[in-house]
């Protein structure tokens, strides 16, 4: 296994009552495509948030490149962020800048590339993503599947060493979806990317990643290859794996007991 | 009685935190200033958006106070059988008052509160949270440049209130009133002062569109992330900073005028 990008040791985060990591340990090996996957709301997202440094953990420590995160000063946080890509969930395209120029902000703000190569860079990212053809379009007029898309190419525009996928194939047809798993596959494999990516897609996620982490409740439940994966005894892995809803892993947020709920008085 | 002291207390805790949190936001923003001056185009869509967004309401304003100055003041001169001075009370009271802060009102109710729902929209839709990860500091990228936009259109808008306000003045008192025309324009021009009058109106609106565009700002980046959020935010911005104004000109003009 090669060296961690990312290493997190005994991380504790609560938004209020809410604890959403309990002490969790991972790495993130370099060069590889590692997936987490764990149910709705276990904070996948919040995760990768605690890795860029726009949260700082309660307690433990997350490293990025040999950085604590949470410590670094702003210029440095920022130094750093430049060696991260990342694609937000819902995509967060600049609203008032068309496709082409959401993915010429990065390399804009921070080169000094003259504007024909800006030009010929960023129509090659949105070639990857199949959207050369929509670069004059408006956030507003894109797809939720193609704003997912141009905020993946956007996120590779400056070549970052490290991205993070939130749910990049959700809202993807057949087609764009199997384009965009081999993408992330090449990406990974011929610039020797670290590729985070958290992902609901069970079959697409055990397929290409060198390395997968499930979480749920604020632990890691299990982690180790596809292979490894599928082979566990876990019943709780089996489950979601399977995804049947009979098993240890509750489907309903916490909640009274179901029969007593209908049942009481309405307040 | 506790209870009362209580939630005053809180109350009052709650609005120190927050013009607190205001004031280290500017200096944030502030910081971005320097960084503008090779990118001046950023500033320059910003003055044009917030300029010719009310660039129209405040001309026609403008027009319809000047009229109803010259109408009003007409009555009262006449009496006097001063109305060759109609274009002295016109103009002053334009320049040194009505310009900047009524043009100052119009700039928070339109293009303040556009500003806040821009901004608390992006907060909204994690666009703000997006440009930090790609390592570029909102407050520099989006605030600053709105900020320092608010600052050059606001004096550019009272200045043609005001221009536009004579305007409406002379076809009211020359056209309709048959004041004399020589009178109007003459008296006007040895009565107002480019220093007294003129230059102190523009510092009034220098102020208040710091002021104007600095509550839009703080409160689009403070909004809760949601509609209604943003929907709240935008109203407060309209309120507070209108207030802003009518308490800022008094303090100003008592420091400007007070001692003639
Ligand atoms: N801004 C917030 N304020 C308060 N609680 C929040 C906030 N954002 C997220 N949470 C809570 O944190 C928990 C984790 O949220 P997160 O978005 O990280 O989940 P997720 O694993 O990404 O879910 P999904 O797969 O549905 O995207 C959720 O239970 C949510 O209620
Ligand atoms: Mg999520």
């Amino acid at each position: 296994m090669p060296e961690a990008w990312v290493r997190i040791r005994g991380l504790h985060y609560a938004r209020g009552e809410q604890v959403i990591f309990d002490g969790i340990d991972m790495d993130i090996p370099r060069g590889r495509l590692t997936a987490i996957m764990g149910p709705s709301g276990t904070g996948k997202t919040t995760l990768l948030r605690l890795i860029g440094g726009q949260l700082r953990p309660d307690a433990g420590s997350v490293e990025v490149a040999g950085q604590n995160v949470s410590a670094l000063r702003s210029k440095a946080l920022y130094r750093l962020r430049q060696r991260m890509g990342m694609l937000f969930q819902n995509g967060a395209l600049l609203t008032d800048l068309s496709v082409f120029e959401n993915v010429a902000f990065p390399l804009r703000e921070h080169t000094r590339l003259p504007e024909r190569m800006i030009r010929d860079l960023v129509l090659m990212k949105l070639h990857a993503v199949g959207l050369r053809g929509a670069r004059e379009l408006m956030p507003a007029q894109l797809s939720g599947g193609m704003a997912r898309r141009v905020a993946l190419a956007r996120a590779i525009a400056l070549d970052p060493e490290m991205v993070m996928f939130d749910e990049p194939f959700t809202g993807q047809d057949p087609i764009s979806l199997g384009v965009l798993v081999s993408l992330l596959r090449r990406l990974t494999d011929a610039l020797g990317l670290t590729s985070l990516m958290v992902s609901h897609d069970v079959q697409e996620s055990l397929s290409i990643a060198d390395y997968v982490y499930v979480i749920s409740e604020g632990q890691v439940v299990e982690h180790g290859t596809p292979a490894a994966l599928r082979r566990s005894t876990s019943p709780w892995v089996q489950q979601f794996l399977q995804g049947q809803s009979d098993g240890p892993v509750p489907f309903h947020y916490p909640a009274p007991d179901y029969r007593a709920d209908l049942l009481a008085e309405a307040p | 009685m506790t209870a009362f002291l209580q939630r005053l207390g809180a109350g009052t805790l709650g609005i120190t935190e927050r013009v607190g949190r205001g004031h280290l936001f500017l200096l944030h923003v502030l910081g971005g200033f320097p960084g503008l001056l090779p990118r001046f185009g950023l500033v320059m869509k910003q003055i044009y958006a917030s300029g010719v967004l009310s660039l129209l309401i405040v001309a026609v304003s403008g027009l319809f106070v000047g009229m109803v100055l010259a109408l009003q003041g007409y009555n009262t001169l006449v009496d006097f059988g001063a109305t060759e001075s109609l274009g002295v009370v016109v103009s002053l009271s334009l320049v040194r008052e009505l310009g900047p802060v009524v043009a100052a009102l119009l700039f928070a109710g339109r293009a303040g509160s556009a500003l806040t729902a821009e901004i608390g929209l992006m907060k909204a839709t994690e666009q703000l949270s997006a440009m930090e990860m790609m390592a570029v500091n909102p407050l520099h990228r989006v605030v600053a440049p709105r900020l320092l936009g608010g600052i050059i259109a606001m004096p550019l808008l009272a200045a043609i209130f005001s221009a536009v306000g004579i305007l409406g003045g002379y076809f009211v008192a020359v056209g309709l009133l048959g004041v004399d025309e020589g009178a109007f324009w003459s008296q006007m021009q040895a009565k107002v002062d480019l220093y007294e009058d003129i230059a102190n109106g523009v510092i009034k609106s220098v102020v208040f569109g710091f002021v104007v565009t600095w509550i839009a700002v703080f409160e689009g980046y403070d909004a809760v992330p949601t509609s209604e959020g943003v929907s709240r935010a935008t109203t407060r911005t309209v309120v507070h900073a209108s207030l802003a104004v009518l308490g800022l000109d008094f303090i100003l003009t008592a420091l400007m005028f007070g001692d003639e």
